[in-house]
């Protein structure tokens, strides 16, 4: 959107597939992520941990406890993903503020994308933890006549997770180029802080609502459970 | 040329319209769910994650009703459809 972009003169064509800038930004998110999680976890050590050490466990544990609360006895096995999901949408948000880079969550492929894996890991967690049969059985309760509305809010909030998530960076940063046209230069810095909340706030909100959706497939069949053991 | 203004001109109100109204309802219903969550908060206090947490992910509900006002209203503004039929 006018401002000089860092990696769109790096984008090339892989096959039919072009590999643009909001891939090559992900790339580089992967790798920073990656690395960190490398190098703090080079040398563990438990009588004098490093510094990075130490963070990088208060942020796992933070995240256990948060996901602990909603989904009480999964939280080990679904930490990887929902821990993933906000670590990178955190971060992916934050690196629209670095100059010359975009962040990649402003682009409707990435937040469709996110979503979906969203979408089938809700039913890959039902499946995995209670067989095929039961996670199945609750599309048909309490009545069979609901079936399409259960099948219709699988679809429109998946569809919402992705808007949401979209509409929100890419708003923010319109707003910020608005007001950079009304005002003029270094104007949109207090809307910049803004966008640091915001993304922050959006990371949360994705990642929360992923858990809950996954802990609600969880809940209705330990709720199923008890009723008819 | 005279079909261009009218569009321009009825696209402009109605995408002015469209997001004053589609902002003002789902701001309304943020604020009752806060003025709730608050009163919640102020007999509860010992209750506040979980509050905070149900209000944070409903707040991101009503906040997706303004998104798809947004939404639509730039693309009625920037990539309308129906143009196609008045340039053919």
């Amino acid at each position: 959107m006018g401002k000089p972009e860092l990696f769109e003169k790096l984008a090339f064509d892989l096959g039919p597939f072009h590999v643009g800038a909001t891939v090559l930004t992900t790339w580089l998110l992967m790798g920073l992520l990656a690395g960190l999680g490398w190098f703090g976890t080079r040398r563990l050590g438990v009588r004098a941990p490093m510094r990075l050490q130490t963070g990088l466990e208060g942020m796992a544990l933070a995240l256990h406890a948060a996901i602990e609360a909603v989904a009480p006895g999964h939280a080990r096995r679904l930490l990887p993903f929902v821990g993933t999901l906000w670590l990178f949408i955190a971060a992916a948000n934050l690196i629209g503020l670095v100059p010359g880079l975009r962040s990649p969550t402003g682009d409707l492929s990435l937040t469709v994308a996110l979503a979906m894996l969203v979408f089938l890991s809700v039913h890959w967690f039902g499946i995995r933890i209670d067989g095929l049969k039961t996670y199945l059985r609750h599309y048909l309760s309490p009545n069979p006549i609901l079936l399409p509305f259960h099948v219709l809010g699988e679809v429109t909030r998946t569809l919402a997770l992705a808007i949401r998530l979209f509409g929100n960076m890419m708003s923010l940063e319109m707003a910020a180029l608005l007001v950079l046209l009304v005002a003029g230069f270094l104007a949109p810095v207090p809307l910049l802080m803004l966008h640091v909340v915001e993304a922050l706030v959006q990371a949360y909100i994705f990642g929360m609502l992923a858990l809950v959706y996954i802990a609600g497939a969880l809940q209705s069949q330990e709720l199923q459970k008890r009723s008819n053991p | 040329m005279k079909d261009m203004t009218w569009f321009t001109l009825l696209s402009t109100v109605g995408a002015l319209a469209a997001i004053a109204i589609g902002v003002a309802f789902p701001a309304m219903a943020m604020g009752r769910a806060i003025t709730q969550a608050l009163d919640a908060l102020a007999r509860q206090p010992e209750a506040e994650k979980s509050v905070m947490r149900t209000l944070f992910i409903g707040l991101a509900m009503i906040e997706s009703l303004a998104i798809y006002v947004l939404m639509v209203v730039l693309i009625v503004l920037f990539r309308n459809p129906l143009l196609e039929y008045l340039l053919k």
